[in-house]
């Protein structure tokens, strides 16, 4: 007989200037259901307060490199969400 | 921010960042060299105004270990198209108008070189490196830059 596992990912996830103050926190840990994405990860925190106010477009990085909605998350990830960049 | 710390990630120690005014003879001496003939430098400075809006103030925040690799890595990207020296820095924090937020600085054998990868590093730090400032205005309102919509009208709604 057939047993179902659900397996999860945890990720801890950056949030930066506009966007902590936007979802009033500046880290957060996500877990979600495995086999999951950035895309996945963005859409459980535009569920969180406020996030439905989060750009429709986000950059974001994964272990300090900037990947698309598509990346795929493994437990211990770091996935940041850069808003417009403003240095200089 | 605390100190982001995940056991994928290297622990960077920080090179480009600085919490500290940034001192522009020290840039110099770093890349100064007898074969370096022509030294270019930049400074970005806290401007008094924007938008025909009166400025007091910038708060410059940054996520660190990513900003420091991408610094390291347009340096490096500077240093091998021009073959020159080039030293950078990105001031963290609270600045007052008239200070500088970033400076670089280019040498090479001659001008062309030190004026083309000095150009190149200050536009890639500004396209690339995530750093964030909000800016504080003299009428009392607060703004990220670059965030429409995102600034003081939210800070009030959440006070």
């Amino acid at each position: 007989m057939a047993e179902i596992v659900l397996t999860t990912v945890t990720v801890r996830v950056l949030l930066f200037a506009s966007y902590a103050e936007l979802l009033g926190c500046d880290a957060l840990e996500l877990q979600l259901e495995s086999p999951a994405t950035v895309a996945d990860a963005i859409e459980r925190l535009r569920s969180q307060p406020r996030g439905n106010r989060l750009p429709p477009k986000l950059l974001c990085a994964l272990n300090l490199a900037q990947v698309g909605p598509g990346a795929r998350l493994t437990s211990g990830d770091e996935l940041a969400l850069l808003p417009p960049l403003a240095g200089g | 921010m605390s100190s982001p710390c995940s056991r994928h990630l290297p622990v960077v120690e920080p090179m480009f960042l600085t919490r500290n005014p940034i001192e522009l003879e020290a840039l110099l001496s770093e890349v100064q060299d007898p074969t370096r003939g022509g030294i270019a430098s930049f400074l970005g400075t806290v401007r008094d105004h924007h938008g025909g809006r009166g400025v007091v103030r910038l708060e410059y925040s940054a996520y660190g270990p990513m900003a420091e690799a991408e610094c390291a890595r347009i340096v490096t990207e500077a240093k091998s198209r021009w073959d020159c020296g080039v030293a950078l820095r990105h001031r963290i924090g609270t600045l007052e108008v008239g200070e500088a937020a970033v400076a670089v600085v280019a040498a090479a054998s001659h001008r062309e070189a030190a004026f083309a990868a000095c150009r190149y590093v200050i536009e890639e730090v500004k396209r690339r490196v995530p750093i964030w400032k909000q800016e504080f205005f003299a009428d009392g309102t607060v703004e990220w830059v670059g965030s429409e919509g995102s600034g003081s009208p939210l800070r009030g709604e959440a006070r």
